[in-house]
């Protein structure tokens, strides 16, 4: 080949190029791909507003004997005269919800910080490893678990909590009663542990990825590790935070094997937290094979869209939060 | 100056040879005090030995800028100065950086001298908090003081660092908020709020535009009146413009250490040349 030659593709029309343009096989497949992913997506959202509108529908008996607040308002659950009301199943849910939040979301953060600041590089990965697996227990074994081994133990510990806890004026209304080991405290602090793994490991993903031109900068001014954690990394990456800990709650409300093992399953509310208690799906597991008449069935599968309800308002409280938390940087930005 | 280090480069040497006219620098002319002196320094990143037997003095109120091409080791040594590398398990030095008299590298607790020893870093980083607070958080690691001491220290440092007028409206705002140079002289402010008596910037303009950097030499003349002045720069015209003092480093090595123009102009080391002549790096 000569130097001077300059070799120039050939110049071909769009329309005749093969497989590149116009139309050719592989624009069939992206079309039946772009339909089968529309199609995944709309029964995805099809199931949910399906699923919402059959346990509504089912509910119809329920909600038309004792009215849709006359359910949410009373207290009286008793299936031999057939009165029914959710009163107190809501609040054991929303409270058992909450014992595990309080107890789990500091716990969460510490172990969050421990992994990403704290702990030398050989000891992160075990770490880390446990915390991760006991997101693997099955939440039965937690249940059996916390009414064998668990419930024993409490049990010692709940006279210590009478005397103490239980002499503060006020608030000792709420440690009072007899140490069963059982009840909305034992169901609390083994929700608590369910949930840690969730909210540690989003925790600690989040704050391994601050820049650490920011941790270095903080702990140039002579910051220490809890002030660069609380400080600094913190709200750097509070709206994934958030996220953590309002999955760790979802789960928590919804938690049914093992807190039906260890929350004592009755229906009437107490002020004390160490007495028993049922949350909605503990009386769902409890009871559904026992309701015979069509109103017991219909007012359980009511108390199911109430939990449906809660769970869609805690995750519609979480996005709020979120786009507040975001907005607030947002403005700035 | 003893004379009894082994391979360090004073400055009173420099200013001896009276007889090169381009040498008469006044900062030269009278021996400074001596703000920070690093003695044999090694520093090792694992295995990796980055700094290998590095001696240099650092004037009391003047710019000292660090140059050299990239990886040569200039921010690590700047980096020893606070002991950032405490950070990193992996990361250790030997040798003695003696500031005001005391080794800064045996010192058990390091709060007190990251106080003296101010730092700002290659990109600018605002604390995800409003601009008050970004000086006020330095400031409360240290001192308790009334909400009106805090609003004349917030104003002081901003005026400072040149910001006041720009930000003075916002200071609630988050400082995220602000232009790239604007969050770089927040930074310089927040680290002078705590009132260091040591400066150091590890290539603080290279992510700003060019007024904005003009703007921060422009800061960092008027700073040396009050502070010593480290900086690490890839930017050669920056050393020239704004140090007092230039050492050049080459793979972990001092190669030269003069005053700025001697540096620049007659440099006496032929691998100074070649770098600053653009040969390499």
């Amino acid at each position: 080949m000569s130097g001077s030659d300059v070799v120039l593709p050939k110049i071909q029309p769009l329309s005749e190029k093969p497989k590149s343009a116009g139309i050719s096989w592989h624009l069939s497949a992206d079309f039946l791909f772009h339909k089968t992913a529309v199609f995944a997506a709309f029964l995805v959202a099809g199931a949910l507003f399906a699923t919402v509108i059959a346990i509504a529908y089912d509910s119809r008996t329920s909600i038309h004997v004792f009215g849709i607040w006359g359910f949410l308002k009373s207290s009286d659950w008793n299936p031999v005269t057939q009165t029914f009301g959710a009163f107190p199943f809501i609040i054991s849910t929303l409270i058992s919800s909450a014992i595990a939040m309080v107890l789990g979301v500091p716990v969460s953060f510490g172990v969050a910080v421990f992994i990403a600041e704290i702990a030398p590089a050989w000891i992160k990965k075990p770490v880390a490893t446990a915390i991760e697996l006991l997101a693997a227990i099955p939440s039965i074994v937690y249940g059996l678990w916390g009414l064998v081994v668990f419930a024993p133990v409490f049990a010692k510990i709940e006279p210590w909590i009478n005397d103490k806890l239980g002499a503060i004026p006020g608030i000792g209304l709420l440690f009072q009663g007899p140490p069963m080991g059982i009840g909305m405290l034992t169901a609390g602090i083994v929700l608590a542990i369910m949930i840690l793994p969730y909210m540690s490991s989003i925790m600690r993903d989040v704050f391994l990825i601050v820049p650490s031109s920011l941790r270095e900068s903080a702990y140039a001014m002579g910051a220490t590790t809890w002030e660069v954690a609380w400080n600094i990394i913190l709200p750097y990456t509070r709206s994934a935070v958030v996220g953590g800990i309002f999955l760790g709650l979802g789960r928590a409300l919804g938690e049914t094997m093992a807190v039906t093992f260890v929350i004592g399953n009755s229906n009437v509310l107490s002020a004390s937290l160490l007495m028993p208690g049922a949350t909605i799906p503990s009386v769902l597991a409890n009871e559904f094979a026992e309701a015979t008449t069509k109103l017991y069935v219909s007012s359980l599968i009511y108390l199911g869209l109430i939990l449906i309800a809660v769970t869609l308002a805690v995750r519609f409280c979480a996005v709020l939060l979120i786009r507040r938390l975001g907005r607030k940087e947002g403005a700035a930005a | 100056m003893s004379s009894d280090r082994p391979q360090g480069y004073s400055l009173a040497s420099v200013a001896v040879p009276a007889k090169s006219h381009d040498v008469a620098e006044p900062v030269v002319a009278c021996p400074l005090p001596v703000k920070i002196a690093a003695r044999n320094i090694n520093f090792y990143y694992g295995k990796f030995h980055a700094i290998k037997g590095v001696s240099l003095e650092i004037s009391q109120n003047r710019v000292t800028a660090f140059i050299g091409p990239s990886g040569c080791g200039k921010s690590t040594l700047l980096r020893v100065f606070n002991r950032m590398y405490d950070l990193y398990p992996g990361q250790r030095v030997e040798g003695e950086v003696i500031l005001d008299g005391e080794n800064i590298l045996t010192l058990k607790s390091i709060g007190p001298l990251r106080a003296r020893i101010g730092m700002v870093f290659q990109k600018p980083t605002p604390f995800p908090m409003s601009i008050y607070e970004n000086i006020a958080f330095g400031v409360r690691l240290y001192e308790k003081l009334p909400r009106s001491e805090m609003d004349d220290r917030v104003e002081h440092t901003l005026n400072k660092a040149g910001l006041w007028n720009e930000v003075k409206d916002k200071l609630s705002q988050s400082g995220l908020g602000l232009s790239g140079g604007q969050q770089q002289r927040l930074c310089i402010a927040r680290a002078l709020a705590v009132s260091p008596e040591v400066l150091l910037l590890d290539e603080p303009c290279s992510a700003l535009d060019p007024i904005s950097t003009a703007k921060i030499e422009e800061l960092l003349f008027e700073l040396k009146e009050n502070w010593t002045v480290v900086i690490v720069t890839h930017n050669m015209q920056q050393a020239a413009r704004s140090s007092d003092f230039t050492a050049f480093l080459l793979e972990g090595q001092l190669i030269e250490y003069q005053p700025t123009r001697k540096l620049f102009t007659t440099p006496s080391d032929p691998r100074t040349e070649a770098y600053i002549t653009g040969r390499f790096g």
